[in-house]
Parts: structure tokens; sequence; C-alpha cells
């Protein structure tokens, strides 16, 4: 057999679980309906008022996607989990923070990627100034992938556990503040006309720490988990 | 000190002395802090909380430290009597960031007028408490306490690495977002009959943190070491 090399290790893995997510579309969807969801719940409770709305979207619509982001986390390493294929992918040659990476991809193509897509309309829904749309499309493409690689450390703490999905969201939400933080004031600030550079690239500082970090801390977890 | 009867029976030596050393510097510490120290000029006497809270919100912090570092040298060394000092600390660095909020809410009702500010300090110390209780979750939450030991060691380093960004996080998140009529205390400069007090009660918690951890690490190695030897005669005798 021929030994695949570690790029083709990457693509190969990261293939594999894009094509299982559009296999399986309900897990394509849920997020994305949950977000939506989320967010309709907000006029719902605070009531449809176009200014209050308008003000408070930013955080309204990163809450749900910090919220969304959460829910999926579980399917990052699950299936593996329980047919067998997370150990051997601890037990190959390669190493195990990059093949921890291309899952994370997958994974955030699959569930982080959609949110984007229904991202403007549910920003206009809520009445959010135009001018931050791109701003917010920003925020979300650097912030959850960060969601997701911070997250995948917590998924894998806890795959082990029967009951992992209230300890996860306890340990995971925590170290989400900083994006929240960063990506809501964006665009707050931007729908208001100010420049959001700054925040911006705090969030794609963050991106770079957790690509460079947050992989390693995840297969060391793994490892501990299969042990 | 790695191995554990070994620990146990110098634990168990210390502990008196401890207890005497704590209750010497908490006499001495409350008493210049409560009754020694003057009034200050702006406060009057409800800044006297600060003889507590500070102490406790210093060791919120340096506790998680403590944790952090016993998880590097679980990683590095799995050594077990690390696991067992991490895992011992967790519920006290909880409490003291428990005890740090509680008293900075009391003392923000007279200062600040209500009970509870999105100040950076006290929100990155809310924060803080989330992450002790994540570790002392996640801790409870695997039956096997080897591999549960690993895995606080873990999320602790994680949450080192974290700390200082969350902070910084909400530092700045607060400027941004804080009202103008909500000035922000100052520390004045103190005089030593302020800050000496300050400095007994820090050192009397930290006295109590190793007092308190040694106690749960006794009873955590007598439990982890149920079916070992040395507890048999230890029951026994």
């Amino acid at each position: 057999m021929k030994r695949l090399s570690l790029s083709q290790a990457f693509w190969f893995l990261l293939r594999r679980d894009l094509l299982l997510g559009f296999r399986n579309r309900s897990e394509l969807a849920n997020p994305l309906l949950f977000f939506v969801l989320v967010i309709t719940l907000f006029p719902l409770a605070v009531g449809a008022e176009p200014n209050l709305l308008a003000r408070i979207s930013p955080g309204i619509i990163w809450v749900a996607a910090l919220l969304a982001s959460m829910l999926s986390l579980d399917a990052i390493f699950r299936s593996d989990f329980e047919d067998g294929t997370l150990e051997q992918m601890l037990l190959s040659a390669h190493p195990v923070p990059v093949l921890v990476l291309a899952k994370v991809t997958a994974h955030w193509l699959v569930t982080g990627l959609p949110l984007l897509m229904v991202a403007p309309m549910l920003a206009m829904m809520l009445g959010l100034d135009e001018s931050a749309y791109g701003i917010l499309l920003l925020t979300i493409l650097l912030g959850t992938p960060v969601l997701s690689l911070i997250g995948s450390i917590g998924v894998a703490l806890t795959i082990g556990l029967r009951k992992g999905g209230i300890i996860l969201s306890l340990l995971v939400l925590p170290l989400y503040v900083p994006v929240l933080i960063f990506a809501a004031s964006a665009v707050d600030v931007s729908s208001v006309g100010l420049d959001a550079g700054a925040q911006i690239k705090m969030l794609m500082a963050f991106l770079f720490l957790a690509l460079s970090l947050s992989p390693v801390a995840t297969a060391a977890a793994l490892r501990m988990s299969m042990s | 000190m790695g191995s554990p009867p070994h620990f146990y029976r110098f634990a168990g030596r210390w502990l008196p002395w401890l207890t005497g050393i704590f209750a010497i510097f908490l006499i001495v510490g409350l008493y210049g802090g409560l009754v020694m120290a003057p009034p200050d000029y702006q406060q009057g006497e409800s800044y006297r909380i600060i003889f507590v809270h500070v102490p406790a919100a210093w060791m919120s912090m340096f506790i998680y430290m403590v944790m952090a570092s016993c998880g590097i040298i679980v990683l590095v060394w799995r050594m077990k009597m690390a696991e067992i000092v991490l895992i011992s600390s967790a519920p006290v660095g909880a409490s003291f960031t428990f005890l740090a909020l509680v008293t900075g809410s009391l003392w923000g009702k007279p200062m600040w007028g209500t009970y509870w500010v999105w100040d950076a300090r006290l929100t990155s110390e809310l924060i803080l408490l989330f992450l002790y209780l994540g570790v002392l979750g996640l801790y409870g939450a695997i039956d096997d306490k080897r591999v549960a030991g690993r895995a606080v060691a873990i999320l602790a380093i994680v949450g080192m690495v974290n700390i200082p960004i969350i902070h910084y996080s909400v530092d700045w998140w607060n400027s941004l977002h804080q009202t103008a009529s909500l000035t922000k205390f100052e520390k004045p400069s103190m005089p030593p009959s302020m800050y000496v007090p300050i400095l007994i009660m820090a050192l009397a918690f930290k006295i109590y943190f190793v007092l308190a951890l040694f106690q749960r690490v006794r009873a955590e190695l007598l439990y982890r070491e149920r079916n070992s030897r040395w507890v048999e005669e230890l029951v026994q005798s």
C-alpha cells in the first residue's frame, strides 16, 4: 500500500468529512435552522420596536451564531469516535494535530460557513444598518472558525462521556467571550458609521492564535480520551 | 513528596502548625485592618472590606496559576500527586473567586449604589469563576479519575492561555461600553497602616490555601489509594 504524504492525508480527510457532511443533510441544516430560530425568538421576547432591534441586532446575531456553533460541535468527532475511526486516526503515522485541523476545517465548512449565507437576511429582518453588512460577514468569516477550533478542545475532552452536552457548554462558553466581545463590537461600531479595523485585526489575531495552538491541545485531549 | 503515604504523613504533621500560623496572621491582619487602620477620607468605614476583598481576588488568580502549573507537571511527568493537587486546589480557588465577587458586590453597594455593575474586574472575575466551575464539572463527569486528572490538566492549561486574553478583552469592552457617570474607583496611594494589613491578610489567605489544600489532598489520597496497603495499615492502627 502506498503511504500518503501529510498534505495528501489532510486533503483526504477533509474531502471525506465534507462528503459525509453533505450525505447527511440534516447535520448541515440543523445548526442553520437553530440560528434562524434563536434570532426569531428575540423580537418575540423584547418586542418588535425597530429602533431597539436595530440597536441590539449585532449582539443578537452573534449570540445566536455562538450558540449554533456550540451545539454543532459534538458532530466533529462523535461518529468517528463511535465507529473507531478516531482510534485509527490517532494510531496513524501522521501528526494528529494536522488531522485534527482537517476535521475541524471540514466541520466549519459544513456548519459555520452556511451561517454566512443567512446572516444578511437575518440582519435585514432585524433592521441592522446596511453599512454594517460587510463587517458582519467578515466577523462571521473570521470568528466562527475560532469558535470551532476552541470548541474542538472541549469536544475532545468530553467525547468519552455519555452526557457530555451540558458540561461541554460549561467548558467552552467562557473561552468564547473574547470572540463575542470583538465580533459584536465590530458590527456595532460599523453600524453607526465608525471604523471597525481594530476589532477585525483582533479577530484575525484570535484566528491565527487558535489555528496554531488549539489543534495541539485537541490532539492531547483526544489521546487522553482514548486511553 | 511524590509518594502518597509520605505526603499523607508530611501534610498531617504540618496541619496543626499551619492552623496556628494561619490563626495568628488572620487575627493580626483583621485587627490591623478593622481596628488600627484609619477610616478612608472618602469612603469612611465601608472601604474596610478591601482587607478581605483584595487578598481574595489575588488568591483567585494565584490558585489558577497553581492549577495550570500542576497541569503542565501532569502532562509532562505524569505525576499522580500533581493531579491530586490540581483538583484539590479547584474548589478552594472557586471559593476565593466567589468570595471576591461577593465582597466586591457588597462594596459596590455603598460605592456605586448598586450591587452589580458590569465593571471590567467584576466581569472577568465572574468568567474566572466559570472557568473554575468548568474544571470541577469536567472532573466530576469523568468516572476514571486518572483520565479525569489528565483532562482537567489540559483544561487548566487552555484556561491559562485564555485568561489574559479574556481579561484584556473584557477590559477593552468595558472601557468602550461604560457610561461616563460611573467613575471607576481609583485606588489612592495608601498609607502603610492600610496596606500592611492587606499584605498580612494576603499571607493569611495563602497559608489558608495550603491548609485547605493539604486537608483535601489527604482526603483524596485516602480515597484513591483505598485498596493499598498503607491505607489499610492506617485504618487498622
